[in-house]
């Protein structure tokens, strides 16, 4: 299936998405003045240099030289902070997971269902073509107008999303078609419904589906990346996040309400809680930070998009030649790494043994 | 009991010391000779409630356990080995709240627990077959899961593993661990990566959901289970009651996310009483070995 072809064919159909309605910018957006030039503030994966922590490998090259390096020039504009990150994440004008996946792939056939309870719009998924090879794409799907949201649930999946998203996995591996998953939700929807269909039954099933297929799996963080809910199409060979999307336990607000008893607090929430892709990129958690256009993915979608089209194509590519995934000795080997990477998550210490 | 942790620089308290405090609320009685039933409110004479496994003999309300208690009630005698013990939680995000700081609030919590994490696990027998035992206690934190909680239960799968017995956990938890930021919430895909290798060596998992079991761990490795049972009342779900209050504006009818209401809904496969859950669970271990 995997063929060698070099299709670059890139879709036609006009982007029908983001007419750039002013009205629904944001005051931080709307008073930044506008930029003209890059600084020498972003490094080449146009992350913020003073959000990275030294030494990760995804500062290359001579920038990462902190003597050639102008580190003491004055930026000229300061990264957002962890909050105004989460405005733009949450921007209605920001590319949604149809968006990228009708700019980035061709063919794209969505298919619907859980085969068990029923079809969840708020997770989209199907067969689509990506630089001529057939994968499975699937996302969390946010509305723009406030019919589309109800009919998205706000883009806050319930169980029958997940299990959705499960079957479309196993399918995928099936036919040992790559994953491709877009996550933007602020979490997966709390509720009597979710509680009756086992919401937390099904989100650890897709955790166990996600560390059992033998096919690559590219997670990327496009707006939202809240709790479980994500993290339930979000266990990849690689993880990527978009310069100002986040990703953490809790939503700010529900972070405040746990932590302070007060949701209010959201904004100290989100920079307590270290939830920003550098932060992320630092911590280890994902493998890669996709610049966004100046002041976030909205102010240009087709350079967004273009810039994860990229940025997949490029994780695709590496993964495939790193493993003979047309052998059953590769794909083995490509899920064990995949495990590997995750069972050695986490912070802790311990003496040395026999000490 | 006190036998239970092999080391001492976390001495077990005396139990009438530890956690009996808030959990009478009552005054006017020795609190040492009687305890109040939550429920009923029945005064109950506490050496009989223990004797009882701290089950109300009144109305069959089941006392939430600490880890200890329930290794005590599930393990055969003196079978315990604990294992992991010199793990310990760090502050990955350097978390720093105004009225509290990560670090100062874990160390208060190990005094005040006796406990070194939430999670203590180790090799066991439970009536006389052998198992990985790893048991989560709720007055650590609200049982919640982090860095140190992960890594033991991937390492108590590794043992299972090695020693080719069955995995026993019991969760108490509400949920992923505030304070470790993603580091917490990617704990739900490294239990779960653990799981799988466990599964392809065809040992089960058997895990009880104590009261309470809610967020990360019901979303994990508790659900993911090949046999998932719990207690009788025990308050069992995915977001927390009060959540879905906000959220729908409603008032929760009375057996919501019960255990009950979760083996109606298809998410258990049985509710037993405490009693029962020794020889049940092996049963089963004998069942899984053929």
């Amino acid at each position: 299936m995997t063929t060698e072809t070099t299709d670059d064919r890139r879709p036609t159909t006009e982007a029908k998405y983001w007419p750039l309605t002013t009205e629904y910018r944001l005051p931080i957006m709307a008073t930044e003045p506008k930029q003209t030039t890059h600084t020498d503030n972003r490094g080449p994966a146009g992350v913020y240099r003073d959000m990275v922590p030294p030494g990760t490998s995804h500062w290359p090259g001579p920038a990462s030289d902190p003597s050639s390096a102008p580190a003491q020039a004055a930026p000229t504009r300061s990264a957002p902070s962890a909050w105004e990150r989460v405005q733009i994440a949450r921007h209605p004008d920001r590319p949604h997971a149809l968006d990228y996946i009708q700019q980035i792939c061709v063919d794209f056939t969505e298919m619907h269902g859980d085969r068990l309870f029923g079809d969840d719009a708020a997770i989209v998924g199907g067969l689509a073509s990506f630089k001529g090879q057939t994968v499975m794409v699937i996302g969390e799907q946010k509305g723009r107008s406030t019919k589309e949201n109800i009919a998205r649930n706000f883009g806050q999946p319930l169980p029958e999303g997940y299990r959705k998203a499960q079957r479309l996995m196993e399918h995928a591996a099936r036919f040992s078609f790559p994953v491709l998953t877009f996550i933007d939700t602020a979490g997966a929807s709390p509720g009597v419904q979710s509680e009756e269909r086992g919401m937390g039954q099904a989100i650890a099933a897709n955790l166990i589906t996600m560390l059992s297929i033998e096919v690559p799996i590219i997670a990327t963080v496009t707006g939202e990346g809240g709790s479980g809910g994500a993290l339930a199409i979000g266990v990849g060979d690689r993880v990527l996040m978009l310069e100002n999307s986040t990703y953490s336990v809790a939503s700010p607000e529900a972070s405040a309400s746990i932590l302070w008893r007060d949701a209010g607090q959201a904004a100290s929430a989100a920079e307590t809680m270290r939830i920003t892709a550098p932060d992320l990129l630092g911590f280890g958690i994902v493998d890669e930070v996709i610049p966004e256009p100046e002041g976030g993915a909205h102010n240009d979608p087709p350079t967004a998009i273009e810039a994860v089209r990229e940025a997949i194509a490029r994780h695709l590519t590496e993964i495939q030649a790193n493993y003979p995934l047309r052998t059953k000795k590769g794909t083995r080997q490509l899920l064990e790494d995949r495990r590997h990477k995750y069972e050695r998550m986490g912070a802790y210490e311990e003496p040395i043994a026999g000490s | 009991m006190r036998d239970l942790l092999r080391r001492p620089r976390f001495p077990i308290q005396d139990k009438r010391q530890d956690n009996r405090g808030q959990e009478q609320g009552g005054k006017g009685f020795p609190e040492d000779i009687w305890t109040k039933c939550h429920k009923c409110n029945e005064l109950l004479y506490t050496r009989e409630l223990e004797d009882n496994l701290r089950v109300c003999q009144k109305c069959g309300y089941h006392f939430r356990l600490s880890s200890t208690e329930r290794i005590a009630f599930l393990a055969d005698p003196d079978t315990f080995k604990e294992e992991g013990h010199d793990i310990r939680p760090t502050d990955p995000i350097g978390f720093v709240s105004p009225d509290q700081r990560y670090a100062t609030k874990l160390k208060d919590t190990q005094v005040k627990t006796g406990l070194p994490e939430a999670l203590l696990y180790g090799t066991a027998r439970i009536e006389d077959m052998p198992a990985v035992l790893a048991v989560g206690d709720f007055r650590f934190l609200g049982g919640s899961m982090g860095s140190v909680y992960g890594e033991k239960l991937v390492r108590a799968t590794r043992l299972a593993m090695q020693k080719k017995v069955a995995l026993v956990t019991v969760s108490s938890s509400g949920g992923a661990r505030m304070q470790e930021g993603i580091f917490s919430l990617m704990q739900l895909a490294k239990t779960s990566a653990a799981l799988t290798e466990l599964a392809e060596a065809r040992l089960p998992h058997i895990s009880l959901m104590a009261d309470p079991c809610t967020g990360g761990v019901t979303a994990s490795y508790a659900s993911s289970a090949d046999v998932v049972m719990a207690e009788p009342g025990a308050l069992i779900g995915f977001a927390g009651p009060r959540v879905i209050e906000q959220t729908i504006r409603q008032k929760l009818p009375p057996d919501f996310q019960t255990a009950e209401f979760q083996l109606k809904h298809g998410m258990l496969d049985m509710v037993l009483p405490r009693r029962e859950l020794r020889p049940t669970i092996s049963k089963l271990i004998k069942l899984y070995r053929g």
